[in-house]
């Protein structure tokens, strides 16, 4: 499969579902750092402890107007579900049809397992990729190498 | 990454066990947090086995949009610092994590000796507000990914929560190469 894209990418445009009636295209949040955090599935226990705390951690993202966005293959009403329950205070997009779309362009999809890796990226203001990093899938990622990034952005 | 601890432990933390000791193992923790509840006794454990030989610092990271008493529990753990009562208080919130509302806290505080008008003042103002989010703050700069998250000798540790696999990692980190 393809490596995960690296510092100094563009950031692959896309377009995802992230409510039943509402999409987010990537390219409309230029003008402020985005970090994309690629999980496996909605409710498994890990990426639950990983999402959870970036839900903390937002306060912390938002110094660096930096937004949050949650992609995995798991479809819109599952996130929804997902999203209410953990009272996630950021979207969570459908990488559902064609499945795995998008995270296949980011380089972090797990074909064999058909899920998405566990993966981060920031993007500047400019939708250009600063830092990107593959976790193992039984470990969480904390926030620490998101707030690098975002510190060295400024 | 680094997961390293940032800042590294200082006087300001609380503490058990001797500063020269060869392996300092530090919580981030939450006291609503069951998985905390969990490793409590895992670390009562580990302090008997290695006894002066382990320094245990706790820090606080409240998860507070998934615990709702987490945040306020942590002020008064605080509280109860200020008063040199801080590890009693620990222990007594993670032995009653299932009555954490503000008259509890306020009454284990009251248990301890701590004036209570005193503690629901602090409690009512977050007087120690700005110290629990210090902690949390440095947390997420250490690479704290979950509660509790361990650090020996300043590394995350990323094993199992299992008394021996973190007495193992505890006496491999202890022992001079």
């Amino acid at each position: 499969m393809s490596p995960l894209l690296s510092a100094g990418t563009p950031a692959p445009d896309f377009t995802l579902p992230r409510s039943a009636d509402a999409k987010l295209r990537l390219a409309d949040s230029r003008g402020h750092p985005v970090i994309l955090a690629f999980y496996p599935a909605d409710w498994s226990p890990v990426c639950g402890d990983e999402l959870a705390l970036f839900n903390e951690v937002l306060p912390e993202f938002q110094r660096y107007r930096a937004e949050l966005l949650g992609v995995s293959v798991d479809g819109i009403w599952c996130h929804k579900a997902y999203r209410e329950a953990r009272h996630f205070d950021f979207h969570l997009l459908a990488d559902f049809e064609p499945k795995g779309a998008v995270s296949r362009a980011y380089g972090a999809y797990d074909a064999q397992n058909g899920f998405s890796e566990r993966a981060l990226f920031v993007l500047d203001a400019g939708g250009v990729i600063r830092w990107s990093y593959l976790s193992p899938l039984s470990v969480n990622p904390g926030a620490d190498g998101i707030l690098a990034a975002l510190e060295k952005l400024k | 990454m680094s997961a390293r601890l940032t800042p590294p432990v200082s006087a300001r933390d609380h503490a058990q066990g001797p500063e020269d000791a060869p392996v300092t193992l530090v919580e981030y923790g939450d006291y609503e947090c069951p998985h905390c509840r969990r490793a409590y006794p895992i670390v009562k454990t580990l302090q008997r086995t290695l006894g002066n030989d382990l320094r245990f610092v706790f820090r606080n990271f409240p998860l507070a949009k998934s615990h709702e008493h987490a945040e306020h529990a942590a002020e008064m753990a605080e509280a109860a610092g200020h008063e040199g009562r801080f590890w009693p208080l620990h222990d007594v919130l993670f032995e009653h994590q299932d009555a954490l509302q503000d008259e509890d806290l306020i009454g284990y505080a009251a248990s301890l000796g701590i004036d209570p008008a005193w503690a629901a003042a602090a409690l009512a103002q977050g007087v120690f507000t700005e110290r629990v989010r210090e902690d949390f703050a440095s947390g997420v700069k250490s690479g704290v990914n979950g509660t509790p998250t361990f650090f020996i000798n300043s590394v995350r540790y990323d094993g199992l929560l299992h008394p021996t696999a973190l007495l193992e990692a505890l006496v491999i980190a202890a022992t001079p190469e």
